[in-house]
């Protein structure tokens, strides 16, 4: 029978693990309880760094740290380069803090300036799209108004032949020119959407030969129906053939009543109604039926212009009443090429124009805004940009001075390392070595003290610091690089005099 | 060991020309000390930094170990100097912010040495320094800075040791330690050229020579014995 030691030496059977033998298993099972773990090593509770959002970089900081303080301090010593630096450091602390003070304050002043520029930039960002959402609210309750009131009311059009000078038309009231009666026939047939009421209409100023007065002779035949659309009320009945109606001054001035009978121009009329008072010029017109105004006035089968009522265009946000009317001017020429348009003030154009005027004001305060924001930043950027570089080099003078003294005062030092043998090459890296070191340290501390700096700043300046405004990895890493390399430039001149410090002449000094 | 032939060395200022070195020839064998008295400006330590590799001489042969070393270029005369020479000092020029191990240590930055930790706690027990080897040199009395010059100049086991009144600090008792030990250096094969005025360093020298305005001359037999009883008092 196969004894247990022997089971064990040969493992036990196939697909077995070898069995402790019983005489090792107490010394097994003390080599496991030796065997600690690193956590248990480290005194480190894994549940408590755990909570720390910031882990890595506080391992980081501490490992920096670390080294910093002792690297190189192993059981058994090591004499190098770093060894002198550290010494040296350690030594004449003074020193090399007030080198790394300058590069922190250089560091500190451009972090700042930069958290200060991202600062503003996201304020304006934020406030900019707050003004814009405000802004675009009292649009577009402005536009929704405009939309009811062209849903009343639209646009009201007079159409004239080309040929008619409107400056002459304007001052004089009537148009001195005429268009075919038709035309008014193929705008209804046209299948325009774009217009509600079509009136042609014949005005001329005349004489009234029989009253001795000058008046305003206006023939129409009411409204002239548009196919496509579904009949509807027409908003001004024709004046029936053989009848009048008078405005309210000339009536009252020639004692005219409905009912009563008059001759105009050699033919009679039976007055149909008196307008009501309407303090214009309206005042002193008389309205006929257009074919007897054009029988008048000589004007058979000819008209002045056609009112165009309630006119409709599809508008958005970004279209202007100009815009609207170039539309609506080109819809009607395209169908009437002889004609051109008038728009009538009304109640809707007043309402475009109060519309286009808020876009206007709306864009301009918003440019002016941003342009003013802009000139702060700029404002900032030109002051950092003066500072932020006025203060690196300040910063790295001192550098260079403090550097200067530091070979000075190690000129013994150096010729005893140089008369032991330490190589040229060895002494500008013990120089420069330390002014990197400087300029790490220095990196460190200043964005620190920058971002402290520059948020303390944002909150007085901007009212708010984001969070956001710090991060700019990049530029931290770009500083935690080109800083050393700095302080390396402004140390090189000394470090390189005290790399060619001849040891004959300092030895023989002493 | 080392062989000086006609060496000489000028100082040239603007309005005069100083003759440091006239013509100085010098023969040291393995095993001896030499020294070399002489008043103050006399030339001895501008001798001994033109034989360290650290003065080009204007003129003349400079052979240690059969080797020249203003015939290296920068870097390997800065080698050569690590290897083969030890420097000690009056003023010690010890390196003020390292402790005396790590100052004893300082030569291995131009050259590794085997073991250099342990040779030089050797070294600071051999010159009675082990309880001081954590301290700083500001910290030390001037015999203890001076030992502990020793100690560096001797940790990379160099041939020659120059040593410039390496006793021209030091109290009576620490004045023999130091020569105690230079010779001690000397008798186990090394060899030390040392420049001084004092007088008492005869008694410990294998041959003294008088130095005086740039030239090397052997003292009478008469001065000779009158420094070695003089030391020996």
């Amino acid at each position: 029978m196969e004894s247990r030691a022997e089971r064990w030496a040969s493992g036990g059977g196939r697909g077995q693990q070898p069995e402790t033998p019983p005489e090792n298993r107490l010394a097994a099972g003390q080599r496991k309880s030796l065997r600690f773990s690193k956590d248990e090593v480290l005194g480190r509770d894994r549940h408590w760094p755990a909570t720390l959002p910031w882990r890595p970089g506080l391992y980081v900081l501490l490992s920096f740290l670390w080294f910093f303080v002792h690297a190189g301090d192993r059981i058994e010593i090591e004499m190098n380069v770093w060894r002198l630096i550290r010494r040296e450091i350690h030594h004449r602390r003074l020193n090399f803090g007030l080198a790394a003070l300058s590069v922190m304050v250089a560091v500190g002043v451009l972090v700042a300036a930069v958290v200060l520029l991202r600062s503003h930039d996201l304020r304006t960002e934020q406030l900019l799209k707050f003004k814009q959402e405000e802004a675009d609210r009292q649009l577009a309750k402005m536009e929704d108004d405009y939309r009811k009131y062209m849903k009343e009311l639209g646009y009201n059009l007079l159409i004239l032949p080309r040929q008619q000078d409107l400056t002459e038309f304007l001052q004089s009231g009537y148009a001195t020119h005429t268009m075919p009666e038709e035309d008014v026939e193929k705008l209804a047939a046209s299948g325009t959407t774009l217009i509600r009421h079509l009136l042609p209409i014949v005005q001329q100023q005349v004489r009234w030969t029989e009253k001795e007065r000058v008046i305003t002779l206006i023939g129409t035949r009411g409204e002239v129906p548009i196919r496509t659309r579904a009949p509807r009320e027409p908003m001004l009945e024709a004046v029936p053939r053989g009848r009048a109606v008078v405005g309210y001054r000339l009536a009252a001035d020639l004692g005219i009543e409905p009912g009563q009978r008059f001759a105009l121009l050699g033919a009679e009329f039976e007055v149909l109604s008196v307008r009501p008072r309407r303090g214009g010029t309206e005042d002193t017109c008389v309205w006929l039926n257009l074919a007897d105004a054009q029988r008048l006035l000589g004007l058979k089968g000819r008209i002045n212009g056609i009112e165009a009522l309630k006119c409709h265009c599809a508008s958005d946000e970004g279209t202007t009443l100009d815009d609207e009317i170039a539309n609506l001017e080109r819809a009607i020429t395209t169908v009437l090429p002889d004609t051109q348009i008038l728009l009538r003030e009304n109640r809707v154009t007043v309402r475009a124009k109060a519309r286009g005027r808020a876009k206007r004001v709306r864009v301009e305060t918003l440019a002016k805004w941003e342009r003013d924001r802009a000139d702060l930043r700029g404002a900032r950027e030109t002051f950092a940009a003066f500072l932020v570089p006025l203060v690196i080099l300040g910063g790295a003078a001192w550098i260079a001075f403090l550097a200067m003294g530091n070979v000075r005062e190690r000129r013994s030092e150096i010729g005893i390392l140089r008369a032991i043998g330490v190589r040229s090459a060895q002494v500008l890296a013990v120089f420069l070595g330390k002014a990197t070191l400087v300029g790490l340290v220095g990196a460190v501390a200043g964005c620190a003290a920058g971002i402290a700096v520059g948020a303390v700043a944002a909150q007085i300046t901007e009212g708010a610091f984001s969070p956001r405004a710090v991060a700019i990895p990049w530029v931290f890493l770009v500083i935690l690089v080109v800083a050393p390399v700095l302080a390396g430039v402004a140390s090189l001149v000394p470090a390189m005099a005290a790399a060619a410090h001849d040891p004959a002449v300092v030895l023989r000094e002493d | 060991m080392l062989s000086v032939r006609d060496l000489c060395k000028s100082y040239v200022r603007p309005r005069e020309s100083v003759v440091a070195l006239a013509g100085v020839s010098l023969d040291i064998a393995e095993g001896e000390l030499v020294a070399v008295r002489g008043p103050s400006g006399c030339g001895k330590t501008t001798l001994l930094l033109a034989i360290g590799g650290l003065l080009a001489p204007d003129a003349g042969v400079v052979e240690v170990c059969g080797q020249n070393p203003y015939s290296l270029a920068p870097n390997h005369r800065a080698a050569f100097r690590a290897a083969t020479v030890g420097f000690v000092f009056q003023q010690f020029h010890l390196v003020p912010y390292l402790s005396v191990l790590e100052n004893v240590m300082a030569p291995v930055l131009a050259r590794p040495v085997p073991d250099a930790e342990g040779q030089a706690r050797g070294l600071l027990e051999q010159f009675g320094l082990a309880e001081r080897s954590t301290h700083l040199p500001g910290e030390l009395s001037t015999g203890e800075r001076q030992r502990t010059a020793l100690a560096r100049a001797m940790l990379s086991s160099p041939k020659l040791i120059l040593a410039d009144e390496p006793t021209g600090n030091l109290d009576e008792d620490n004045a023999r330690d130091v020569l105690t030990s230079l010779a001690d250096f000397a008798k186990s094969g090394g060899a030390v050229l040392l420049v001084t005025h004092d007088s008492a360093v005869a008694g410990h020298a294998d041959r003294t020579l008088q130095m005086e305005s740039g030239r090397l001359r052997e003292p009478p037999d008469g001065a000779l014995l009158c420094l070695g009883r003089a030391a020996e008092h």
